[in-house]
């Protein structure tokens, strides 16, 4: 039997990172997968030990660009922990608000990506659009769109100004319809049902085993979450719920990012109302830090993030250990992708959410014994957006104008 | 003469391809968020490009790792010329505050010749716009 | 504190130092040939998640520290084992743990902590060129400090 190994990457407009997977292929079915990592490595956790301990709340900023505020919170959570100190309560709810609008600037950005690796270039223009708003208000009490600066050992670095506040509540007001419609767009889409129900399944025993966390391990009906099992910030002192589904599929991952959307807005408004009209420290003071050692984590749009830190009393940390929430998520696609279809698979890696970044596509397709070059980089995302027309036939929907002038024009 | 007006025909439309060699994706979002219905320098005729073999402007951020330095080089050969490199981001820049790391090559401009630089960490999309607007007035 | 008596309870005498920071961090110091018997009762046992394992250069020593979250009672559980600087070697966990596969591999070439019956243990992040037998990340590398 001839296999053919598929390579997915290093330039891959899924990842984050540039990043490499080998497919091995037999026929149309995958067979085995191959991750190969360090595009990206930046050496960060060396980097760590020779910065101040102030500094590095802005170098693990600088981590991930769409987590860029829950490498920080988990880090002040682990340095808090180091030095036994607990921060003002202005603050906790300050974290929240920037965590959570995180939260849902990511998921709307996924849900965009997802879309346009399906062919549904309007859900990818939709979801875009609705996230700049979510920017705006970062770029309002922060000073920036991304990479906030806002956390600090003790506290947050900014207060939230009451003036702020019924803008801030105006524009969530109105995203909420959007987002609304977004989800009921998406969801009830026969079509994306038939391409996404019963795709890279996950059993909550694989979750177990690669310890997938997030929006991963929820929607296969693990009941994790950091925010309310381990209580930090505000978690505990608002009402909010975890989203959890049991199909384990690529469509229940979506159901789930799409409603933890609306979960993130009930807890902004909650601390929203406990900001307003009042007074307070917004962080304390933090001048030594002890001999010893912290673990802090925080739960990140795609999971757990996870800090580890170790003092020696100096000004800089001994060993600054960082586990990112997709380098346990990664892994399972050795699980959820084997016994599928390669036009299966891009949408199967998206739906791990592995913190995208290239938009462009480079994967080449060799097979191995020639060496030739089958498929390349569109063709992936051809052969994905051709199964999602086929679908469309088969139920009998057509595919609006707009969506059809693009398919045609992309081909 | 012929370069010259291949330049004036590639003032028109630029086809852009996006690279990235090391970043943390922020500037990677914010240069996808310049496509989207905000921004969307579309009507300005930019497009991004699905090879490199068909691009005019190499988009590229982050700081070269070791590990990427080959391919960058590489896709910079293959890149059609009168071709131009942008530089986007304090990392792709100057290395920013990785420059001290055990897998930095960068910055950019040691590993290819760059045209125009866009700082800001990230660069937010007005810049971007005006970076490459820069550029297309400085081609003569 | 139910956590730390049921290991207590069951490895009484293997337990070399128990350090409880607060209530939702402890970290338990064991001997490496010990280190399957605990993880398995652990991760399987007391369903626990692994989270990761770290690595660090202590200078005298190579410490490698593995942490698992009980996440229904909060607890970060982190069991501690110090190794010959020189030669360090342990048993690898992946056989208990598939999600250690990738730390493993982390920990082998940053810090060059060898690891017994690991199914693929090669270079993983850094390139071919990077020269054998150096360890960014052991502290007397200096690359990548001021
Ligand atoms: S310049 Fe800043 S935003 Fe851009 S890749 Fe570098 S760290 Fe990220």
């Amino acid at each position: 039997m001839k296999k053919v190994i598929v390579p997915i990457g290093p330039y891959h407009p899924l990842f984050e990172e540039p990043e490499y997977f080998a497919l091995y292929c037999d026929g149309e079915r995958v067979v085995d997968v191959e991750w190969i990592a360090g595009y990206n490595h930046r050496g960060i956790e060396k980097i760590s030990e020779s910065k101040h301990w102030d500094q590095i709340t802005f170098l693990v900023e600088r981590i991930c660009g769409i987590c860029s505020t829950s490498h920080p919170i988990a880090y002040c959570n682990a340095v808090e922990d180091l030095a036994k100190v607990e921060i003002p309560e202005r603050a906790k709810y300050i974290r929240c608000i920037i965590g959570e609008l995180e939260r849902i600037h990511s998921h709307l950005l996924w849900v965009g990506l997802a879309g346009h690796f399906l062919g549904y270039n309007t859900v990818f223009m939709w979801a875009w659009k609705y996230r700049e708003p979510i920017l705006d208000i970062m770029e309002m009490i922060t000073g920036n769109r991304n990479h906030y600066a806002m956390m600090k050992i003790g506290g947050v670095r900014r207060d939230i100004d009451d003036a702020y506040i019924p803008i801030i509540r105006k524009i969530l007001e109105d995203l909420k319809p959007k987002l609304n419609m977004l989800t009921n767009a998406v969801l009830d889409d026969p079509v994306l049902a038939a391409r996404l129900k019963g795709v890279g399944v996950l059993t909550d025993k694989d979750i177990k085993e690669f310890g997938a966390l997030g929006p991963v391990a929820r929607a296969s009906g693990l009941d994790i979450d950091v925010r309310r099992d381990s209580p930090h910030a505000a978690y505990d002192l608002v009402e909010w719920k975890v989203i959890t589904q049991n199909e384990g599929d690529v469509f229940a991952r979506a159901v789930v990012r799409l409603l933890e959307c609306f979960e993130s807005m009930k807890i902004i408004e909650q601390c929203l109302d406990n900001l307003k009209g009042k007074k307070g420290e917004i962080s304390i003071d933090v001048r030594n830090i002890p001999p010893g050692e912290g673990i802090g984590h925080y739960e990140a749009p795609r999971g757990e993030c996870f800090h580890y830190v170790r003092s020696d009393g100096t000004g800089s940390p001994l060993r600054h250990k960082i586990r990112a929430p997709s380098f346990n998520n990664i892994p399972t696609f050795k699980a959820s992708c084997i016994g599928e279809t390669i036009s299966d698979v891009t949408i199967i890696l998206a739906g791990v959410d592995p913190c995208y970044c290239c938009t462009e596509r480079a994967i080449v397709a060799y097979d191995v014994n020639t060496q030739k070059k089958i498929l390349d980089g569109s063709d992936f995302i051809r052969l994905s957006q051709e199964k999602t027309r086929k679908i469309e036939k088969e139920i009998g929907v057509a595919p609006s104008r707009w969506e059809e002038k693009n398919w045609e024009r992309d081909n | 003469m012929v370069l010259s007006l291949r330049k004036k025909a590639l003032k028109k439309s630029l086809f852009v391809f996006h690279l990235s060699t090391g970043s943390c994706n922020n500037c990677d979002i914010e240069i996808l968020d310049c496509l989207t219905p905000r921004f969307d320098i579309e009507r300005f005729g930019i497009t991004l490009a699905g090879s490199v073999k068909h691009a005019d402007v190499l988009l590229v951020t982050g700081i070269g790792t070791l590990k990427n330095i080959e391919r960058v080089k590489k896709l910079y050969q293959q890149m059609p010329k009168p071709g131009f490199v942008v530089a986007i981001g304090s990392c792709a820049c100057t290395g920013g505050m990785f420059r001290d790391g055990y897998t930095m090559a960068g910055p950019l401009d040691k590993i290819i010749p760059v045209d125009v630089y866009i700082p800001g960490c990230p660069p937010k999309p007005e810049a971007m716009i005006a970076g490459i607007v820069k550029l297309l007035n400085s081609i003569k | 504190m139910d956590t730390l008596e049921t290991i207590k309870k069951r490895f009484s005498d293997r337990i070399i130092n128990i350090k409880i920071h607060s209530d939702i961090r402890i970290y338990i110091e064991i001997d490496k040939k010990d280190l399957l018997d605990f993880a398995k009762f652990i991760f399987n046992d007391m369903d626990a998640r692994f989270i990761t394992a770290t690595g660090v250069d202590n200078l005298d020593s190579m410490e490698v520290l593995y942490h698992f979250s009980i996440d229904r009672e909060d607890v970060i559980v982190s069991l501690r084992v110090l190794l010959d600087r020189e030669d360090p070697v342990i048993e690898s966990l992946t056989p208990v743990v598939k999600g250690a596969l990738n730390i493993e591999k982390e920990m082998y070439e940053l810090l060059g902590i060898k690891f017994l019956n690991h199914p693929e243990l090669k270079r993983f992040l850094l390139t071919e060129e990077y020269p054998e037998g150096v360890f960014p990340l052991r502290k007397d590398s200096q690359k990548g400090k001021k």
